[in-house]
């Protein structure tokens, strides 16, 4: 039988089942914790590190998308140290690619954009790393654009989550990481891939998109994950 | 033993140049060079970038007329779609081309060089600027400030930007035009009509105290370049390109843009950054050309709009090959471009929502042209299988008139500047010369930063004697 715990989020009363995130719960009771690789209907991974949260008693920052509730918990989510650490990584992430918002695809529709608009990150003080990045544009209808990427892996679980197709993954390791199509061949040439898109609507920035859209236009749709993974859900 | 004068930078043009006058060792000027002095490599970046983007990534190349380069970008990229625009959504980017050309000639006339001719060349250069001008003539900067105003506005309705809008898209426009935006900008049209006459009326009354200028600015006589249409009207979208010599006989007509290569070739020179485009059959310097506004004024019959067409007949009389006559085709301009606007806006079809054509790219290579406030505009994109640029080469309007503007500070140095009692004045006409034309240096180098002119006086073996800063 599921537990039910009572905790403290930001000082304020909180209840939840003992399989539940500190992210879920706290959307529950109307706390909406940053993120940007967590995704609801694909499992959690704690990439981005944005949702981190202070709790009581331990000393080191917790991702709320990947740690449970706990009895007596006390989290807070929003003190000034967090709020610091989550421009940092924005600003990191900024720095690490070439995001030039003005001639992207996604301005306007970008969740980097629009989490760093509302962190109020409005400079960015690292040095930028500019790196030489790809874009694989060999897809009959997609592009990939990796100057945009910022390795949420999005993609790569949707695809072998929600698709099966497992076309995509990661290769290399640190700053060099890049997601890949298969075994690192150009998109267009995959033959696990279906085709049906889904990689393109969850990318949170305009790295992956549809061709044929100018800057600005390519507006993302993903609601179709979570109807997709109630519907399985019903099934089982 | 001879001197140099340098000014550097030279000021009230958008960019940065800087001119040197060489002196003789009578203190006569030897000889006179324009520089512009940076480089910025939009050609060699976008390569790898899909071409979807290069509307938005070339409208960058410039703050001032980042519509221009829109247009052409676009123009381009529907080649490359191989896709028929929508007649519609051609007649709504005419509308945000004329804007375009309306705003940026406001600014070139008003704030740039109405301070030379409302207060006088020799005037004091601390006043010699727009405020001086809002003090002397407030009536002058005002017409200025809301003319601008007017072209920005109808540029904002349009792309919902005024400055870089992504409107303009490959295979035509991104949204149409609602019928709210169409009334509210008709309802400015008559203002910005009744400002382009009251200054062209103030500007003839002003023509007879520039007569020196007026010849000096004249001595450099070249080919016309420019888009004409249909009826041999002005023309600043679509049309073919026409080459007139310097007595108004066309000597080439009916060139499509597509065939630029085979009629255009751009020299290099070792002084400055921009390169000089030449008409080929002609060689180097005999085809040098002048584009813009003048040219255009020379290369038509008639501009089309009733208003613009009797200033012409005025316009007709003048020595029209003088470079400072760019002034005058600038206002003409002005009020065709409302003019035309107003037609257009009536137009049955014009806020139709056929205003996209979409395809995969058909082409690998593809070329727009089209007439910015400065003159032709070239923009040759190639693409690989996948969509990704290749190859751009951008021939913009300032780098046709290089020749021109080099050639002409040497003229008019040689006129008016006299090293032994070397005045302010002198050297500003020097500088008015390169307004005429109004280059924006930015665009032509496709470079970064600001644009500031500077001009050196130097010494027959090269060394610096005087120079100004701005």
């Amino acid at each position: 039988m599921t537990r039910v715990f009572t905790l403290t989020i930001d000082d304020r009363e909180a209840t939840g089942r003992e399989d539940e995130t500190i992210l879920q719960v706290a959307r529950d009771h109307g706390i909406t914790i940053p993120r940007l690789c967590q995704l609801d209907g694909l499992s959690n991974i704690g990439a981005c590190r944005l949702c981190v949260v202070e709790v009581r008693g331990v000393p080191k920052l917790l991702p709320a998308c990947t740690t449970f509730i706990n009895e007596g918990m006390e989290v807070y989510t929003n003190s000034e140290r967090l709020q610091k650490y989550r421009r940092t990584i924005i600003e990191m992430l900024f720095a690490e690619g070439n995001h030039i918002c003005s001639v992207c695809v996604a301005n306007g529709h970008c969740e980097l954009q629009s989490m760093a608009i509302q962190l109020g990150v409005d400079h960015i003080s690292l040095p930028y790393f500019y790196p030489k990045r790809t874009v694989d544009a060999s897809h009959e209808r997609y592009a990939l654009d990796r100057n945009r990427c910022i390795l949420c892996t999005r993609c790569v679980r949707v695809c072998a989550e929600i698709e099966g197709a497992h076309t995509w993954d990661l290769m290399a390791r640190g700053s060099q990481t890049t997601v890949i199509t298969d075994l690192h061949q150009p998109w267009g040439t995959s033959e696990s891939c279906t085709s049906c898109g889904k990689c393109v609507q969850v990318c949170p920035t305009g790295a992956l998109f549809e061709k044929g859209n100018a800057v600005g236009e390519m507006t993302k749709h993903n609601s179709f994950l979570k109807t997709l993974a109630e519907m399985r859900e019903n099934d089982k | 033993m001879g001197q140099t004068i340098v000014i550097d930078p030279v000021t009230r043009i958008e960019g940065h140049a800087k001119i040197t006058i060489q002196l003789n060792d009578h203190g006569e000027v030897a000889d006179a060079h324009f520089h512009v002095t940076q480089v910025r490599g939009f050609e060699k970046f976008v390569e790898g970038r899909p071409f979807h983007e290069m509307p938005s990534l070339m409208a960058r190349i410039c703050g001032i007329c980042p519509v221009s380069h829109l247009i052409a970008s676009a123009k381009a990229c529907d080649k490359l779609l191989a896709v028929h625009v929508p007649p519609e959504a051609k007649n709504l980017r005419r509308i945000l081309n004329l804007a375009q050309i309306t705003q940026s000639h406001a600014l070139s006339f008003f704030y740039l060089s109405s301070p030379d001719l409302l207060l006088g060349m020799d005037s004091d250069p601390a006043q010699r600027n727009v405020f001086g001008v809002a003090q002397q003539h407030p009536q002058l900067a005002r017409d200025g400030v809301r003319l601008r105003q007017i072209g920005q506005q109808i540029i904002e309705m349009l792309g919902r930007k005024r400055i870089h809008p992504a409107w303009v898209v490959p295979g035509g426009v991104s949204e149409p035009l609602t019928a709210e935006k169409r009334e509210a900008m008709l309802a400015m049209i008559p203002e910005g009509i009744e400002i382009a006459r009251r200054t062209l009326g103030w500007y003839r009354s002003v023509l007879d105290l520039y007569a020196e200028e007026i010849s000096a600015f004249s001595s450099i006589r070249t080919l016309f370049m420019g888009l004409v249409g249909e009826d041999d009207q002005l023309e600043m979208y679509d049309g073919s390109l026409r080459i007139m010599d310097a007595d108004r006989h066309i000597i080439a007509d009916g060139l499509k843009g597509d065939d630029y290569a085979e009629y255009i070739n751009e020299t290099v020179e070792p002084h400055t950054y921009l390169k000089s485009p030449y008409y080929k059959p002609m060689g180097y310097p005999d085809g040098v050309y002048r584009v813009g506004p003048l040219a255009r004024l020379n290369l038509v019959n008639t501009c089309g709009t009733p208003l613009a067409d009797e200033e012409l007949l005025f316009f007709r009389t003048l020595d029209t090959q003088s470079s400072f006559h760019y002034h005058y085709a600038r206002l003409i301009e002005i009020l065709y471009c409302l003019e035309k606007i107003d037609q257009l806006l009536h137009t049955p079809d014009i806020l139709s929502d056929r205003v996209r054509a979409h395809a995969q790219p058909n082409a690998y290579e593809g070329i727009g042209v089209a007439e910015a406030p400065r003159g032709t505009l070239m923009h040759h994109y190639k693409i690989d299988r996948d969509g990704l640029i290749t190859y751009a080469n951008l021939i913009i309007a300032t780098g046709h008139n290089n020749f021109a503007m080099d050639r002409g500070v040497k003229e008019v140095a040689k006129r008016f500047v006299r090293g032994a009692s070397l005045q302010e004045g002198m050297l500003n006409r020097v500088e008015a010369l390169i307004r005429t034309f109004d280059p924006c240096l930015s665009c032509s180098t496709h470079a970064v930063g600001q644009m500031p002119l500077q001009i050196q006086l130097l010494d027959p073996a090269g060394g610096i004697v005087e120079e100004i800063k701005r």
